[in-house]
């Protein structure tokens, strides 16, 4: 081997090399490899993450050199009423969206894999919303949500006579009309994760469990739902994170006044792309992103301690 | 000693090398992408390069909501375009920032600037220097379907001249179906368009009220006019029905579509609405109030040099920016995107005046505002939520506008420090 030739002549690394037992070299071969990846994600990830916690500090603009301000920006953060109120949105969207989105996603689900007709067409149908670009939808979706003469839902309503509804302009069912685009875009992944959970399920249990006479609900209670329950922790850290980072449909459905009317759907991903590259605040756009790192850690570790493994 | 001879001959060499290189000097122009501004500008670019074969102009474009921070980005890294537009209200940023370097005094003389373009010229002035020059000014008017006004009884030759007048054509041109939801607008309503700046400049003043003090730094429309401005603005939508936030999405939308009989918009929409072939439009200044009192808002996109412009890049920026602000480039800016030329002798022709769609946009010029944003879409923010909370809400304008005051004072505070 290669490496004998070197340590015959020379330096003390290579006798160090040398008093190595095999499984030792193995290992460190194993992390000269990992590190390249490793130096290479901690270079795009993680440096640009702990320049942030610095960039918070200070009150840079991107065009004067920045100065370091101490807790200023987070003290500004707290006072501001408009945070309040995405930070608000934000966990609306969580708290609401991801219990609706996983309820749906898994009943449609376990009624889809009873379903043999067509059952691969109407699998893709829900999919295909997946697949398609989140700008693209939500302009469809602006336009399905328009006033009369143009929207359809309102075009639908006025023909039943039923009084038109605003929609997006509205600060009351903005927030609502987003979750739902939101909801249904993502609804065709969550499907096809519970669909393979399901399938996961050895059928043998299912077989016992009728012999013994337990009904279909029964079933569902004790033996498909807690079987299925590394596929929901997924579905749920997942989702949740979507939900939190939520941006593309809201800012694409509302460009005319981002965050819709008086902020009412505006998350705090918005708030921290307004205030960094329409107002270059970089300090006080890295402050906000730090909170939402923060939320996001938290949320994150919460409910893997929730829905661990006893 | 031999070193240094072959040092000062490789030097020499370089040098001759570069001096090759100045007989094809290339310089960056940026824009904001905008169809018409584009053509114009392509054909400005081909035109100086016929008269100056030894300057390349390479124009690059980026979308509207993009521009500004790619410019920022830019001049972060060092790698800034030559010659940029930008909007007259984004000056103290850019300056402060130092984008831009000033004009050369020798080039651009100030007192032959201040004699030829027209005054508000002097909002790309600060201290001393110009940052920049216009090639076209803007203007707002009211458009007008003719189709819509004929359907609905009305001489399409005259024009609403009031704003009783205005009131009474858009109630008589306004649809509704039959379970009273708008279907055609007597009036467009967007405040996210031209509508703020109505409101700010015109309405305001109208209703006896002035917007800011004369340096625009103290916001003074929350004491006076500004309430009962807002009153008659969004009585649009709740009282005469009229007129809705977010009709087809924008108000040019709309009135491009045949579905609003009136919209308030600019020059700039001139080009894009020529294109229009299923009705006839026509344009009028903006009414005037009861008292005969008339307003508008001015503004511009002017021309600047970067500041990592220098040597014989500096003597091609200088020169081009020269030839866009000439009035044979005016001209051409004016027959393409529609746009008022910027120095008076330009603009001020018999054949403008005579013209019934350039004529309001011009009238206009005589008693125009031009409004010192220092973070044009902030304050543009704080008017779209004062309107949202009178239309969504139902909070009292009184109260709304004094909130708005509030709010914009704060953003001019901030920026000040």
């Amino acid at each position: 081997m290669a490496q004998g030739a070197i340590t015959d002549g020379t330096a003390p690394r290579g006798r160090v090399w040398d008093r190595f037992s095999i499984r030792t070299k193995r290992v460190i071969w194993a992390w000269a490899f990992l590190a390249l990846p490793i130096i290479f994600y901690g270079w795009i990830r993680f440096y640009p993450t702990f320049q942030a916690f610095w960039i918070s500090f200070t009150d840079w603009d991107i065009l004067k050199p920045a100065q370091f301000v101490g807790l200023e920006n987070y003290d500004k953060l707290v006072h501001d009423p408009q945070f309040w109120k995405v930070f608000r949105n934000t966990f609306t969207y969580l708290i609401v969206g991801t219990p609706i989105s996983l309820l749906v996603a898994f009943l449609v689900a376990y009624y889809l894999d009873r379903v043999r007709f067509m059952h691969g067409f109407i699998r893709a149908l829900y999919f295909l919303p997946f697949l398609t670009t989140a700008a693209a939808l939500a302009w469809v979706w602006r336009w399905i949500y328009q006033p009369v003469p143009v929207g359809l839902i309102n075009g639908l309503l006025s023909q039943f006579g039923i009084p038109q509804q605003p929609f997006l302009k509205s600060t009351t069912q903005g927030l609502p009309a987003i979750m739902v685009t939101a909801i249904w875009a993502g609804l065709g992944f969550q499907v096809i994760i519970f669909l393979a959970g399901l399938r996961a399920i050895p059928s043998t249990y299912y077989e016992a469990a009728r012999i013994d006479g337990l009904g279909e609900g029964a079933i569902l209670r004790k033996i498909t739902l807690p079987l299925l329950k590394p596929t929901t922790v997924f579905l749920v850290v997942f989702s949740s994170i979507g939900f939190l980072r939520i941006f593309d449909s809201v800012y694409n459905m509302t460009s005319n006044d981002p965050g819709g009317p008086l902020g009412s759907t505006k998350p705090i991903v918005l708030m921290i792309y307004q205030t960094a590259f329409s107002s270059f605040d970089m300090g006080y756009a890295a402050a906000q992103t730090v909170v939402l790192f923060t939320i996001l850690l938290i949320v994150s570790l919460l409910q893997l301690f929730v829905l661990r493994n006893r | 000693m031999r070193n240094r001879f072959m040092l000062a001959g490789l030097a020499a060499g370089i040098s001759l090398l570069t001096l090759g290189a100045a007989q094809a000097v290339e310089i960056e122009y940026w824009q904001y992408a905008y169809e018409t501004r584009v053509t114009a500008m392509d054909q400005l670019i081909a035109n100086f390069e016929k008269a100056n074969p030894d300057i390349t102009v390479k124009q690059t474009t980026f979308p509207y909501d993009d521009y500004q921070t790619r410019v920022i980005a830019a001049k972060a890294a060092g790698q800034g375009p030559d010659v940029l537009q930008l909007f007259y209200g984004w000056l103290d940023k850019f300056q402060s920032g130092g984008v831009l370097q000033p004009l050369s005094p020798t080039a651009f003389p100030h007192d032959a600037i201040e004699a030829d373009f027209f005054p508000i010229v002097t909002a790309m002035k600060r201290g001393d220097d110009y940052y920049g020059l216009p090639t076209a000014v803007r203007s707002l008017a009211l458009f007008y379907n003719k189709k819509l006004f004929e359907e609905a009884g009305l001489d399409p030759s005259k024009p609403p001249q009031t704003l009783d007048e205005l009131v009474a054509a858009a109630v008589a041109t306004a649809k509704h179906d039959d379970a009273g939801n708008l279907i055609s607008e007597g009036i467009t309503m967007d405040m996210a368009g031209q509508d703020h700046q109505w409101w700010r400049e015109v309405l305001t003043r109208q209703f006896g009220g002035v917007p800011y003090s004369d340096d625009y730094r103290t916001v003074t429309y929350g004491q006076k006019g500004g309430a009962e401005a807002l009153q008659f603005y969004t009585d649009l939508q709740n009282v005469q029905k009229v007129g809705q936030a977010g009709f087809m999405d924008e108000g040019q939308a709309a009135f491009r579509g045949g579905m609003a009989a009136m919209t308030i918009d600019g020059t700039f929409r001139l080009g894009s609405f020529k294109t229009i072939d299923q009705f006839e439009w026509g344009v009028t200044e903006l009414p005037a109030s009861a008292d005969g009192t008339r307003s508008n808002y001015a503004s511009y996109f002017a021309n600047g040099i970067g500041a990592s412009a220098q040597g014989e890049e500096l003597a091609a920026a200088e020169k081009f920016l020269a030839y866009v602000s000439s009035p044979e480039a005016m001209q051409i800016w004016l027959d393409v995107v529609g746009e008022l030329p910027a120095r008076k002798s330009a603009a001020m022709t018999d054949a403008n005046l005579a013209d019934p769609i350039l004529a309001p946009f011009l009238k206009a010029l005589d008693y125009a505002h031009t409004t010192q944003f220092v973070d044009e879409a902030g304050q543009r923010q704080v008017a779209i939520d004062m309107a949202n909370r009178v239309l969504l809400e139902g909070q009292s304008p009184a109260d709304s506008v004094a909130e708005a005051a509030t709010a914009e004072q704060a953003i001019i505070d901030a920026a000040a420090k």
